[in-house]
This record gives structure tokens, C-alpha cells and sequence, in this order.
């Protein structure tokens, strides 16, 4: 039996894009495999670790969690639609300036969750800023730096 | 972790929705927000052959206020319940939702999604069962009511046969003089209750004076408790809830210390909801 695909149609980081895929295709491997928008990245597939976040018409969603098929229609930003002419963005130099990352896996998850985070509150606490990144885990940092870059992007 | 192949199915309305689950019975699963389902299907824990996406269905994407109820309709996401205005007529709604999991998935999981999943560690689900709200089940032969008491049968088990799709849950607003909390203890925030107790008080002397609680995390279902005897001790309180619990122990923690933080928890939860 060959599976049945679908016309999946989105707007990428303001690029509209088309895929033709099954319907049991995540969201994160459309733009990983279908896409090359390899900035996303997989950790563990089922919700946990926030790696694959990406904004889904802005707000923070995991890619990992939803069917492209069933976003049809909307609007996605990746890490890779951050930066604006090339120039990075605020939360990133952050987490640049703060020494934010180490291997870097977990990264594109804070940054997207982040981007959305202090659109919704420009001024975080320390506390809420914890509460921001909560979603999200890192293996490298022990999130002390994370949180640094959150208060200097809200900052700058 | 890929799920299994399946027929995807996108009803415009909730008449063709039913309509479609009529015809395909047990083999079809209904996707909501997909944040409890999509991982069971990447892990293959379930693998149906059939997904009713009901992610269009714009008439189900509501929250308001009628008939002494919060109504929350199916699409309605976690973080709309907690954001519109009709929710504060139930705080009970808001002090639970920013329990469960986190704001990222909160955008995209949904209220009436979360009770259907029947989760013994559901948050709402406790929300539901203290306040004797319900569920409305509509399928292609009409639609029924059923009260949160007949709705939760097991874990991962509710009272919706195949063909009916939930549509709406009703909350009842907070009664005259009522006050509420929810407490729970996680490993780490966000994550799955190791137990949980909602507590609704109601100020007054003799008749009017009560106290309820629904617990999570220690039964297959949401547990209720009338404590209004015993509410105005702590050690009374505590020693009848121990009593009433018979949880199961997993690796996350043993019957014996989810026993002792249902007796905690209780007492934390009424306390917290007087002082509301």
C-alpha cells in the first residue's frame, strides 16, 4: 500500500513554501529533511527536551508534536528566521555575550522561546525569566548564563 | 519514533466531524492540540488507523460564560482559557492551568483534550471533578451531557464511546463566598504530578459552611473528597485524607510518601484556599 500525501503549504520565516508530504510527517522533520532548515533540531521527540521549538504563527510550539499536515495554513519562524539582514538578534547577541550556549543542541529552542518570551513580557523578573526557559533543557550550561541572556536581551 | 502511517481527516465542521466517526468507529482517534496524542503516536503506543483533525473546526474554539458555567469549547487552547476574561468567573481554572506542563505547550494543547485523555496526573481533571462540572458529547445520533462523576472511568478512560467527539466542558463558576487553590508536588516544574490536590472552601456557618477535594496522581481517576468535618484542623484533616488514599508506588515515589503528600497537600490546599 503506498501512503497517501498531502499538500502541505506554510509561510517559513516569511518565505511561502510547499511540501508534498504523509500525513504522519512532523512539523520538525518537514523542515529539517523536506526544507533543510536544519537550524531546528531533535532531541527527544516527544515533547520534553523544547529543542524543536519553533514559533507557529509567534507563539512558541514543539515541531516535534505537531503534524505539518495539520498546520496547513500557517505561519512558522525557525531559528533561521531570527536574525533580521543578516544581522543577529537581540536574544541571540545575548546569549553570545553571555556565554548562553556551550555545545549548542539545545540553542535554537531557547532562542525561539525566548524571542516570543520577552515579546509577551519585555521586563522579566530573574524569576520569571526562570519561568521562561522552564520548557527548555540544557545539558551544558547549568542555565545560570541563560538566564543572564534573558535579562540582557530584555535589557538592551 | 515516527508514528505509524495513518488516514488523515480534516472535517470543516463539527457535522461532518461526527459524521466521519460514525463510519470509522474505534479505528479513528480525534487530534486536538496533539500534545499527549503525537507522542503516544511517535512512540507507538498507539497506532490508529484513522486521525480525526478537528484543529478546523473554528465553531468549537471558544471560552464564555453562560447558565452559571465556564464553557470551554474544544479547540479553546490552554493558554486561551487562562488569558480570556470569562475564566476569572472560575479561579480555580487559572491556578490549576499554570500547573500543566508549560507555557509551549499550554499554546497548543487544549482544555476539553486534556480531560478526554483521562490522565490520573490531569490537572483539569481534578478542576472538573471538584467543581461536578461536565463534558458535552455529541455524536452523529445527537449529543448527551455526562457529569464529571460518570465521566472518568479509568486511566486513560472516559465515559466517550468511538463516535462521539467532545465538545465543550463545562465549569461551574465560583458559588457566592467560595475560594479555591491547587497545589501539587513535581519532580521538576511543569512535569507530571506525583500528587496534586484542588481544594474548594466555602466560608459560612453550619449548612453553608464546605470544604471538597479532588486529588491526583493517587487513583485511577480524580479522587473527591467532602472534608468540610474535619477542614478546621490540620491534623484531622490530614489523618482522614491518608486514610481515604490508597495510591500505587512507581520510580518517581512510593505509596507511602504519595500517602503522606496527599495528607500534606491537603492540608496545604485548604489552607491556602480559606486564605484566598
Amino acid at each position: 500500500m503506498t501512503e497517501a500525501v498531502h499538500d502541505v503549504r506554510l509561510r517559513v520565516n516569511g518565505v511561502p513554501r510547499e511540501v508534498n508530504v504523509p500525513a504522519r510527517r512532523l512539523l520538525s522533520d518537514v523542515l529539517r529533511h523536506d526544507l533543510q532548515l536544519t537550524g531546528t533540531h531533535v532531541g527527544c521527540e516527544h515533547g520534553v527536551c523544547g529543542a524543536c521549538t519553533v514559533l507557529l504563527d509567534g507563539a512558541p510550539v514543539r515541531s516535534c508534536l505537531l503534524f505539518a499536515v495539520a498546520v496547513d495554513g500557517h505561519e512558522v519562524t525557525t531559528v533561521e528566521g531570527l536574525a533580521e539582514d543578516g544581522e543577529m538578534s537581540a536574544v541571540q547577541r545575548a546569549f553570545e555575550n553571555c556565554h548562553g550556549l556551550q555545545c549548542g543542541f539545545c540553542t535554537p529552542g531557547f532562542l525561539t522561546t525566548i524571542t516570543a518570551g520577552l515579546r509577551e513580557n519585555r521586563n522579566p523578573t530573574r524569576a520569571e525569566a526562570r519561568e521562561m526557559i522552564a520548557g527548555n533543557l540544557c545539558r551544558c550550561t547549568g542555565y545560570q548564563n541563560i538566564v543572564k541572556a534573558v535579562l540582557e536581551a530584555a535589557g538592551s | 519514533m515516527k508514528p505509524a502511517p495513518f488516514e488523515y481527516h480534516r472535517p470543516a465542521t463539527v457535522a461532518e466531524a461526527v459524521a466521519v466517526m460514525a463510519e470509522l468507529g474505534d479505528t479513528a482517534k480525534v487530534l486536538a492540540g496533539g500534545q499527549s496524542l503525537v507522542p503516544m503516536l511517535s512512540m507507538r503506543l498507539a497506532a490508529p488507523d484513522h486521525l480525526v483533525d478537528i484543529n478546523r473546526l473554528a465553531e468549537l474554539d471558544y471560552v464564555r460564560v453562560a447558565d452559571g458555567a465556564v464553557k470551554v469549547g474544544a479547540l479553546a487552547r490552554h493558554r486561551d482559557v487562562e488569558r480570556r476574561a470569562a475564566s476569572a468567573a472560575q479561579p480555580l481554572l487559572g491556578q490549576a492551568l499554570r500547573l500543566v506542563a508549560h507555557p509551549t505547550i499550554r499554546n497548543r494543547g487544549t482544555t476539553v483534550g486534556s480531560i478526554v485523555h483521562a490522565d490520573p496526573a490531569g490537572e483539569l481533571t481534578a478542576v472538573l471533578a471538584v467543581l461536578g462540572g461536565s463534558v458535552r458529547l455529541v455524536s452523529a445520533g445527537g449529543e448527551r451531557v455526562v457529569p464529571a462523576a460518570d465521566f472518568f472511568l479509568g486511566p486513560l478512560e472516559s465515559a466517550t464511546r468511538p463516535d462521539e467527539l467532545a465538545v465543550e466542558v463545562s465549569f461551574p463558576v465560583a458559588a457566592d463566598g467560595a475560594s479555591s487553590a491547587f497545589v501539587e508536588v513535581a519532580r521538576r516544574h511543569g512535569d507530571y504530578a506525583v500528587c496534586g490536590v484542588a481544594a474548594v472552601v466555602r466560608r459560612g456557618s453550619g449548612k453553608k459552611a464546605e470544604a471538597r477535594l479532588a486529588l491526583i496522581s493517587v487513583a485511577a481517576t480524580p479522587l473527591v473528597l467532602d472534608v468540610t468535618m474535619v477542614a478546621n484542623s490540620d491534623d484531622a484533616l490530614r489523618a482522614y485524607v491518608t486514610g481515604q488514599v490508597e495510591p500505587s508506588g512507581d520510580i518517581h515515589a512510593s505509596a507511602d510518601y504519595r500517602r503522606h503528600l496527599a495528607g500534606v497537600l491537603a492540608v496545604r490546599a485548604v489552607r491556602e484556599a480559606q486564605a484566598a
